[in-house]
């Protein structure tokens, strides 16, 4: 957290142009030592997953990725293109290179491609394993440039340095943990910081890398859609507040343009850049943009008075067509159902919108809204900075400080309604508490500066800036990157800096203004420091923890401590996975609940209905549906769909809190929805989920009870669920229409087979007294002699 | 060598103690079974080879080639491609029934099955050893056992069934718990009251006496073929015995005999105080049933139907004025039995292929709009050989949760079904299906699963005529931005202005080169 402007800071500034040349060189070389070593931090701190378990890939949607990568790295990118894989969602089949963001993976095939090309023979998991830590050094290093183009490379250290261990990006981008978002928040970090530098700087280049950062953002995340409605709003907010300039419309109108016709090459978003109103407002604000540049450009040329006539007549002749306009395209708009927002851009426009429409969206935990304790696990001490950051940044309010403070606004709503976008969050909170960090060590380091005796005569008075400075490093002209930068460099160091629109108006002329620097005493400020320094150390302690206990768990291998310390490692899903690869036909169809999709078909190779990627709700309706109905009904059901083998995960026996009994009533719920026959009040006792003896008759003899609990008795001789905490409605029964044939160690996985339809078909006659005896006689007689 | 010659000596001992033909058949239809059975069967080979016997210090490994090699040649005895049964179990309640009803057992031995006649309660009754069927078919002639002696229970009769053996039932007014449960597992009730005859008063047969007319000259016979031969039965068949009746919901049971609409279901003797619960033509006389696995059973009321008595009687039904000299009898359970014991109706398909039209290997995967050709051979036993099966009625389904394709295969009368279509325009994993349910035939179900893609990127059409105004005015944009820019530059840099126009022609050319279909956008690269 070392500024190294600190050092040029203070009174002693007259000194020669040599010198202070050097100690900028001096601090650029401390500062490229502090970045790598951000870099080493950030990609060291995720590898307690490796070395405390395996290098293994993560949870779910990773074994897809890893997958397509695979597939990638074999088959090449024309195929991965045109792949259609007949091997998820039987019998319709997924067209992978039309559905995917490829970005993830395109990534980590380039990665493998390049090092095997240089003959360093990594295997293309292990390359996967690594590329989420890989990336966010990336991003530690993306966050600083952004940090540094708001307020400073010194801003830019902290923020670089508390995003290389926040715990919400650790829990996202653990090595093994190979998802989208690895990738994403460097390219979300890196969008913002372009866009900014070309605010900054008015550069045509870097607007053109803008929309080629946003490419690579589309290809990696269906989050792109809060870039491209940030900055239009951020873009709107300049324009509403005075700020437009000629460096917000090179900053803006190119990203639209070209960002829109790169999106639409990336196969899953398609015209989906021009249709959908995810996309609507960068439209619109390109609209406004253009009318007020037109307008700019009008009142330069024309005179005041000539001006005022042509705002009346342009704005009675705009405003009628700005009418017919909206209202054809709200009646566009308003044709389609969900009034072309997609569902899930919906729920986050209105919280209730899921829970009450999509129960598919509303049953995925990560899309649940966050509770307050998970602000503190995953973001920290930096909840408590991120207001200070956000005063900060209103001294001075520039164009790039209102963006972050737009930018923490917004994600702090969004990870409000999905704790799975606090992911989003945690950049914004890292940039905004490096600002406040950056800003409360430079005040208190400068008081004790002044303080301190030998230094400065007066320490107690104002002292007054060195305006000349000021002056000849701010009139410089905008596209003169470097020294624009070393002016960036400067400006957290005045507090009495010039106003922002007179350096968007490119006056030359330096104010004069006098202002008062904050000079706090001596210790007051050196216990501020001490205690900054404890929170920035509780904050690391709490990092370090997070990674390596909370957020390490591949979740495919569970452990547990026993009392005496001892390590217990629950292997089963892999047990499951291998035993389904190794024992069944390579063609026989796996259901299982969606949740277990990815990972059949990455690890078993197995064909299933209903994988994670959610994209039919009918399909995963009906799995839902057989898993409530009676044995016979889903038996039925999965005979109709090729079904051979139904895997459900199962908790109790050693208390797998989401096992498939905890996930059931979302079932229900599902299939529910499409097939009303299935009715959530029907699995419930006066509104009450239990699977004790109280449960309803649905309950006890639906599929998904009687698989889980078949034989569970014979466990403990009481059948008591250790997940729910209760003995188990019903006991003893037998399954006719599916036969248990295999049952990992921990009972964590069981995994059934159909049982083939009944050769004969039986009479009508009740089974009375006659086979009864029948029956028994044959048992007497078995007992008697078995061979004849 | 004696740790070798100890498998060899087991496998001599096993030999003998096996019976030397074959009991095994029709793998076809045992599904997953049928591999088990073959390998099993490849070591209890019958036939000794005599180099192993010779040389009993020949390897182990010898005798396996020697197996395998002989393996084509042993098949034959026992693979799908003789489904006829060879060696048939018949349980009796008395060894009389062994000449009384000679004429029937003589014409199955005539067609060459190997009848082994025991008492229904012979202690050392069993229809497997060490995990083999003895026996291809069963009949079961002892309509009054209580119980069977040996090894032999109700389950054990429906574990042969089940695995994919025939079975002959016949019950009569003594018909005991023990074969009703037996005709009830298979999906015929008889008449629940023990009493209870058929009693038809208007399609009796006539005699000398006028007796309760429960001796009945039933001529329901179900219309088919493949059950009953194409000669047609014109004498009326003599029945006396218990009526059943079948689930309707029961698909696989059929009437093959049934009884006349005036017909009943009752007490001959006493008289009838409640309505019969069985009446007309619900009462079923002689029942066949198909299992899913294609066993095949029939279910008789009358064991006296098989007698030679009723087959030499002549028949003359009630009300007719024709009289036969000879019953239908002989050529009715004749008739039956070749159907029952697989020489007739028995079909068997494979073969099931595809592939793209203009093609010849079989594609791994179909795009949407191809066009196909599908194959599939089916044969008919015809009690000693395969027969090509010739019908209009053979239909293919593209299926994917419901037929994209419904199409009637044409024959060439050799045995190969063919048709071709398109795919539809739907993707997905779709299956060739064959699922052909004829009465009396063997139910064939076959599927082979075939995925179907969309287009690749570049097998969409490049240029749509109906796109030429949009083509026309993106070139235009672009060239008069061209144009634009060029002015605009001319005006200060000269050279810049040749620079455009040089980027220009070569985008042009550019363009032009690669104006083709499916190309690379970056094969200039």
């Amino acid at each position: 957290m070392a500024s190294p402007e600190s050092a040029v800071n203070g009174p002693t500034m007259t000194a020669g142009a040599a010198s202070k040349s050097l100690r900028n060189a001096f601090g650029g070389v401390i500062a490229f030592i502090i970045l790598v070593l951000i870099g080493v931090l950030a990609f060291s701190i995720r590898l307690f997953s490796v070395i405390k378990y395996e290098s293994v890939i993560h949870e779910f949607d990773p074994y897809f990725n890893y997958r397509v990568t695979q597939f990638l790295s074999k088959n090449g990118i024309y195929d991965f293109w045109n792949w259609f894989d007949d091997r998820t969602w039987y019998p319709l089949g997924r067209v992978i290179g039309g559905t995917v963001y490829p970005g993830l993976t395109l990534t980590a095939g380039t990665i493998w491609k390049v090092v095997n090309s240089l003959n360093i023979p990594l295997s293309v998991e292990t390359v996967c394993v690594f590329t989420a830590p890989i990336f966010s050094a990336f991003a530690s290093w993306a966050a600083y440039l952004l940090t540094k183009e708001v307020k400073g490379p010194g801003a830019g250290l902290t923020a670089a340095a508390l995003l290389a261990m926040v715990p919400s990006y650790i829990s996202r981008s653990v090595a093994g943990s190979y998802d989208n978002e690895a990738v994403a928040i460097f390219a979300l970090v890196f969008t913002f910081y372009l866009y900014i530098k070309t605010l900054n700087t008015g550069s045509l280049f870097y607007a053109t890398l803008n929309a080629l950062a946003y490419f690579y953002m589309v290809c990696s995340w269906g989050g792109y859609t809060f870039i491209i409605n940030l900055i239009p709003m951020h873009v709107l907010l300049c324009i509403v507040t005075g700020r437009y300039s000629s460096r917000l419309y090179i900053a803006y109108a190119p990203l639209v343009v070209l960002g829109t016709l790169l999106a639409s090459l990336v196969p899953v978003v398609g015209f989906n850049a021009v249709l959908t109103s995810e996309h609507f407002a960068s439209f619109l604000v390109f609209i406004i943009i253009h009318v007020v540049a037109l307008a700019y450009y009008i009142k330069g040329i024309l005179s005041p008075k000539m001006f005022k006539v042509a705002v009346t007549l342009v704005v009675s002749v705009g405003l009628a067509v700005c009418c017919a306009v909206i209202a054809i395209l709200i009646a566009v708009v308003a044709s389609s159902p969900t009034k072309g927002w997609s569902g899930r851009s919906l729920t986050l426009l209105d919280p209730t919108y899921a829970s009450k429409y999509i129960p598919i969206i509303a049953s995925v935990s990560e899309h649940q809204p966050p509770t307050w304790p998970s602000y503190f696990m995953d973001i920290n001490v930096l909840a408590f900075l991120v207001p200070a950051g956000i005063i900060a940044c209103f001294m001075p309010l520039t164009d790039s400080s209102s963006f972050v403070i737009l930018y923490i606004v917004t994600s702090v709503y969004f990870s409000g309604v999905m704790v799975r976008l606090m992911l989003v969050l945690a950049p914004a909170a890292c940039i905004l508490s490096g600002i406040a960090l950056s800003e409360a060590f430079n005040v208190l380091t400068r008081s004790i500066k002044f303080q301190l005796p030998g230094i400065a005569g007066n320490p107690s008075i104002a002292v007054r800036m060195w305006r000349k400075e000021n002056g000849s490093s701010t009139v410089v002209a905008p596209n003169d990157i470097p020294k624009t930068e070393e002016a960036a460099k400067e400006k957290p160091a005045k507090k009495n800096r010039k106003k922002e629109k007179e350096n968007v108006e490119k006056k030359p002329t330096p104010s004069k203004t006098e202002k008062r620097l904050l000079v706090l005493p001596l210790e007051a400020s050196v216990i501020a420091v001490l205690l900054l320094v404890l929170l920035g150390a509780f904050y690391v302690v709490h990092c370090v923890w997070a990674a390596a206990e909370a957020y390490s768990a591949p979740s495919i291998v569970l452990t547990s401590h026993s009392n005496d310390g001892g390590l217990h490692v629950f292997d089963d899903f892999r047990e499951a996975y291998s035993w389904l690869s190794h024992n069944t036909d390579v063609d026989d169809k796996v259901a299982s609940w969606w949740d277990y999709g990815y990972q059949t078909t990455a690890m078993a190779n197995r064909t299933v209905l209903v994988d994670n990627n959610t994209w039919n709700n009918t399909h995963i309706a009906t799995v839902g549906t057989a898993m409530s109905s009676p044995e016979k009904q889903a038996w039925e059901i999965f005979h109709s769909l090729d079904v051979k083998y139904v895997l459900v995960v199962f908790g109790g026996v050693v208390g797998y809190p989401s096992d498939d009994i905890n996930k059931f009533l979302w079932m229900v719920r599902i299939g529910g929805g499409v097939f009303p026959h299935i009715k959530e009040p029907d699995y419930l006792r006066d509104g009450q989920y239990r699977i004790d003896a109280q449960a309803t008759p649905t309950m006890l003899n639906c599929l998904m009870y009687k698989l889980s609990y078949f034989r569970f008795v014979e466990t403990d001789g009481k059948g008591f669920d250790r997940v729910r905490r209760t003995e188990i409605g019903k006991k003893h029964f037998k399954l006719t229409h599916f036969e248990e044939v295999f049952t990992t160690h921990h009972w964590m996985v069981r995994i059934y087979k159909l049982k083939p339809q009944r050769n004969r078909i039986r009479g009508k006659t009740k089974k009375s007294k006659s086979s009864r005896s029948v029956s028994s006689k044959r048992d007497v007689r078995g007992k008697r002699n078995p061979w004849h | 060598n004696e740790q070798l010659a100890i498998p060899q000596l087991r496998q001599s001992s096993y030999r003998h103690e096996t019976p030397p033909t074959n009991p095994s058949r029709r793998c076809l239809h045992l599904g997953y079974f049928g591999g088990k059975r073959l390998h099993k069967i490849s070591w209890s080979a019958p036939k000794p080879s005599p180099l192993t016997r010779s040389a009993p210090m020949a390897k182990l490994a010898i005798f396996f080639t020697l197996t395998l090699s002989l393996l084509p040649f042993l098949s034959h005895s026992f693979s799908p491609d003789t489904p006829t049964d060879r060696r048939i179990l018949v349980l009796l309640d008395d060894f009389s029934l062994k000449s009384s009803h000679s004429i029937f057992f003589t014409s199955l031995k005539s067609r060459g099955f190997d009848l082994d006649f025991k008492l229904a309660d012979d202690p050392k009754l069993s229809l497997q050893r060490y995990g083999q069927y003895l026996y291809d078919g069963l009949i079961l002639f002892a309509p009054s056992v209580e119980r069977f002696g040996g090894a032999l229970d109700v389950a054990a009769v429906l574990d042969f069934v089940d695995s994919g053996h025939d079975l002959i039932v016949a019950a009569d007014t003594t018909a005991s718990d023990l074969i009703k449960s037996v005709a009830t597992e298979c999906g015929v009730d008889f008449d629940e009251d023990p009493s209870a005859m058929v009693i038809d008063h208007q399609g009796y047969a006539v005699s000398d006496v006028d007796g309760d007319h429960t001796l009945i000259a039933a001529d329901e016979l179900i219309r088919s073929d493949v059950i009953l031969g194409k000669t047609k039965i014109e004498a009326p068949v003599l029945f006396k015995g218990i009526a059943h009746s079948l689930n309707a919901a029961n698909t696989l049971a059929l009437k093959v005999l049934s009884g006349s609409p005036s017909a009943y279901s009752a007490n001959p003797s006493a008289k009838l105080s409640s309505p019969p619960s069985l009446t007309g033509s619900a009462i079923s006389l002689v029942s066949v049933v198909q299992a899913r696995n294609n066993a095949r059973i029939m279910i008789s009321g009358s064991l006296d139907l098989f007698s030679n008595r009723y087959m030499k009687s002549s028949v003359q039904k009630a009300g007719s004025p024709s009289k036969y000299e000879k019953s239908g009898n002989e050529q009715f359970v004749t008739e039956v039995s070749k159907w029952l014991f697989h020489e007739r109706g028995h079909l068997k398909a494979g073969n099931l292929r595809h592939l793209k039209v203009g093609e010849t290997g079989e594609p791994a995967m179909y795009r949407i709009k191809d066009d196909l050709e599908f194959y599939v051979d089916i044969f008919e036993w015809s009690g000693n050989s395969w027969e090509p099966y010739v019908a209009d009625d053979v239909q293919v389904q593209f299926y994917m949760m419901s037929p994209y394709v419904l199409k009637t295969l044409s024959t060439d009368k050799k045995g190969l079904y063919h048709t071709s279509f398109k795919v539809p325009d739907v993707y997905g994993v779709f299956q060739f299906k064959v699922e052909y349910q004829k009465l009396g035939y063997t139910s064939l179900s076959l599927s082979k699963q075939i995925p179907v893609r969309p287009f690749r990127h570049n097998e969409y059409e490049r240029f749509i005529p109906t796109a030429f105004p949009y083509y026309g005015a993106s070139f235009t944009t672009i060239f008069f931005f061209y144009l634009f820019v060029f002015f605009l530059v001319i005006k200060t840099r000269f050279a810049g202005a040749l620079q455009m126009a040089g980027f220009f022609i070569f985008s042009v050319v550019y363009l032009y080169n690669n104006r083709m279909v499916g190309r690379p956008p970056f094969s200039i690269l």
